[in-house]
């Protein structure tokens, strides 16, 4: 469609399903055929049972969205597919940072880098200390600009996370497959 | 033969027999009413054909001569008979040499099942002897599929296998087995698949998007209908011709909703696309409401979709949501299979005949005819054209044939001027265009419809790719007619470095081996011509013919096809020369 010159724009694909095996490989196909890139990617467990939930962010037009969530419900295996813009959804991102112990005494900088972030100590050993923080991309960006300085000796952020404002109705649905 | 085989089966518990996997998939195959399969045997997948040679008299193994063979007679019998094609290959190469046939059923929509030996499950993933990860290379062209390492796995997923090919859109199905669960014995007991909770695959046709079509419809004054296969997997050729004759709206046709109407029905205004005729293509960018019908605004359709029928409101019926806005916007869409969403629209269409605008498609018809048909069918020239092979193939079938094309320029004039009175009648590889595919198609075209008459046309080039499928109609006395437009080259695409690539031919000229010969080397009747006169009598010949026959008709070398949108191009840029 001409539509698809729209400007691009952040998504979140929320994706039920069953939990088989290949259903991975099928549904990152679905990009690649399009040769568009998966910006972040998250599967688990769902609110109902034995259904497995997709958490997929892309970088594309509202037209490519639309072709992809059509294409994703048309899996077998997929029970429904979600689109949303960030303004619709709750999002969030965790991340690890792995610092060395020293510098939690010898730069007094870093304890404040940890409250003003409301970041979390998970563990601490002789050599090295591990934090974790929760929040949004930019958060998360901002604690790592302010740490790099010093040294950040492992660093991962997860896939996003999200859960929409408007309700998803999939309980609903599974009713109606099996009717 | 099951007289021959050791009475192995146990009865363990009520209604349940303890049988081997491989067993078992003959009761599921026989369960599901197939009869005939095509395929090939090999390391991984001998447990299962052991069987095949004791169900012999229940069911009928055809060994075509590659496993891409397998899967377009697989094919060509689906899409006959409206029935799942079967193709058994075995692990590895037997497996990869299914991806054509995979991808071409999965793109023209064609039910299939594909049955593939895997190595032991305790050897998946050590690199074993044909070992292969067909379940990550088929993914993308299949509509669903799975690998069973357990044998007690079999009946529910084969169960589902077809009960997935044939519902909704129907579509290829692979299921990968492993070695061991072929030979492992387990209790078999078999039920068919119903539902599949995360899978619905018949919309619920809204009354009110129904309503709102007719509305408009019946309001359009020069509305246009193109319908395409959905109209003939969905059974609902009936109803099309009722609401074509009820609205008296001209019908167009996409090459795969080929043969749905008859070819001669007044209103049947002929195909739409790059090769389609020049009325449909034009008109397409001045009707005020196009009604599209199982089809899927393919680009070999529309042309430039910045200047597809951008006057027209559009209406879209189909099966699959996922057609719908994807390259054409619809104004409605009526999501269904045709038959019920057609039969709940009839009713609420008013009786018209908008003579007027039919009038402009008799006019246009007159301009092409005088353009390209005339010297297609009826030419002067010394040569043969493939047109006027066309012609006397309708004319000695009385217009019952079924045609099987392979892709190319035969292909295009095929589905240009074969006409047909019955349904399932026009077998070519739409989508994906792919050479090789008519010969073994024609093959399950003709197990499929053992009544009727079923000749393929194919081009020299295509010919070569599946060629060796004459093993298979020799060694199963399959009464298939043969017809090779020779023109001694690679047609379409020649025909395009003419055209836009200042006539550099390369690689497009064929020099090709005695066809007759190797016909002959076959045992199969066969005969060349070259020259007019013989054109009659040789086709009647040839239909008349109980057997399998072979004809080689040397054509004019260097005709195109005409008319033509280029690539890119608008429909309204649609050339007579």
């Amino acid at each position: 469609m001409a539509e698809r010159n729209m400007e691009k724009k952040w998504f979140t694909i929320s994706v039920y399903s069953e939990n088989n095996v290949g259903l991975l490989n099928r549904i990152s196909g679905i990009f690649l055929k399009r040769h568009i890139n998966i910006e972040s990617l998250n599967v688990s467990k769902s609110e109902i049972e034995n259904v497995s939930k997709f958490t997929i962010v892309v970088y594309t037009t509202p037209a490519w969205v639309h072709n992809i969530v059509g294409q994703i419900e048309k899996q077998i295996e997929v029970i429904k597919a979600f689109s949303h813009s960030d303004e619709e959804t709750i999002y969030q991102e965790s991340a690890l940072f792995k610092i060395a112990s020293s510098l939690l005494f010898d730069e007094r900088n870093i304890q404040n880098i940890i409250k003003e972030s409301n970041a979390q100590i998970v563990t601490v050993s002789r050599d090295f200390f591990v934090l974790s923080k929760s929040g949004r991309r930019s958060e998360i960006e901002e604690m790592y600009e302010q740490l790099k300085p010093y040294g950040i000796m492992q660093f991962v952020r997860s896939g996003r996370i999200a859960v929409s404002k408007a309700e998803m109705q999939i309980s609903k649905l599974i009713k109606e497959f099996n009717q | 033969m099951e007289t021959l085989k050791k009475e192995k089966a146990k009865t363990t518990k009520q209604n349940t027999i303890r049988i081997s996997g491989a067993e078992a998939i003959i009761h599921c195959l026989l369960a599901e009413g197939v009869d005939l399969i095509y395929g090939y045997p090999g390391g991984a997948i001998m447990p299962l054909y052991d069987e095949f040679y004791k169900f012999q008299d229940k069911l009928t193994h055809i060994l075509t001569r590659h496993e891409q063979g397998a899967t377009h007679a697989a094919q060509g019998f689906a899409r006959v008979t409206g029935k799942v094609g079967v193709a058994v290959a075995t692990s590895g190469p037997g497996a990869t040499n299914l991806v054509t046939g995979l991808a071409d059923a999965q793109i023209d929509s064609t039910p299939m099942v594909c049955i593939t030996g895997q190595v032991a499950r305790h050897l998946l993933g050590s690199d074993a002897f044909q070992e292969t990860d067909i379940i990550g290379i088929s993914t993308p062209v299949t509509k669903w599929n799975y690998q069973v390492t357990e044998a007690a796995e079999i009946p529910k997923i084969l169960a589902k296998a077809f009960y997935i090919a044939r519902s909704g859109r129907p579509g290829p199905v692979l299921i990968d087995i492993t070695k061991n669960a072929q030979i492992d014995t387990f209790d078999f007991e078999y039920e068919p698949c119903k539902a599949v909770r995360s899978y619905k695959p018949y919309p619920t046709p809204e009354a009110t998007a129904v309503e709102a079509a007719a509305a408009l419809i019946n309001s359009a004054k020069k509305p246009l209908i193109v319908f395409g296969q959905g109209v003939i997997l969905g059974e609902a050729e009936q109803q099309l011709k009722e609401l074509v004759e009820k609205s008296g709206i001209p019908a167009a046709w996409t090459i795969l909703g080929l043969s749905a109407l008859d070819s001669n029905h007044p209103l049947n205004v002929g195909m739409v696309g790059m090769h389609g005729n020049y009325g449909p293509n034009l008109l397409t960018n001045e009707c005020d409401v196009l009604i599209a019908i199982g089809m899927r605004f393919d680009d070999r359709v529309t042309g430039s979709l910045d200047t597809y029928a951008k006057q027209a409101k559009v209406i879209h019926f189909d099966i699959d949501p996922a057609e719908i806005n994807k390259n054409v916007k619809a104004d409605v869409a009526v999501l269904g299979n045709a038959k019920q969403t057609l039969s709940m629209l009839l009713p609420l269409i008013n009786a018209n005949s908008h003579q007027d605008w039919h009038n402009e498609f008799k006019e246009k018809y007159k301009i092409e005819f005088d353009a390209v048909i005339k010297n297609d069918v009826y030419p002067t020239k010394e040569k043969l054209t493939m047109a006027e092979v066309i012609e006397e193939i309708n004319i000695a079938s009385d217009h019952n044939a079924i045609i099987v094309s392979d892709v190319g320029q035969h292909q295009m004039i095929a589905c240009r001027y074969a006409k047909f009175k019955q349904s399932k009648s026009n077998v070519t590889s739409g989508g994906l265009g792919t050479m090789g595919f008519a010969l073994p198609a024609a093959i399950g075209a003709k197990m499929g419809a053992m009544d009727r008459e079923v000749v393929a046309i194919i081009g020299d080039g295509g010919y070569q790719m599946t060629i060796q499928e004459l093993g298979t109609i020799f060694q199963n006395k399959t009464p298939v007619k043969i017809v090779v437009l020779n023109n001694e080259h690679l047609g379409m695409v020649r025909q395009w470095q003419e055209l836009f690539f200042e006539k550099r031919y390369a690689s497009t000229v064929m020099t090709n081996p005695d066809f007759v010969k190797i016909a002959e080397g076959y045992h199969i009747e066969s005969k060349r011509i070259s020259e007019r006169k013989d054109l009659k009598a040789t086709i009647q010949e040839m239909l008349a013919s109980k057997d399998a026959y072979f004809l080689e008709v040397c054509v004019e070398k260097e005709d195109n096809v005409f008319p033509m949108i280029p690539a890119g191009a608008s429909v309204s840029e649609v050339r007579l020369k």
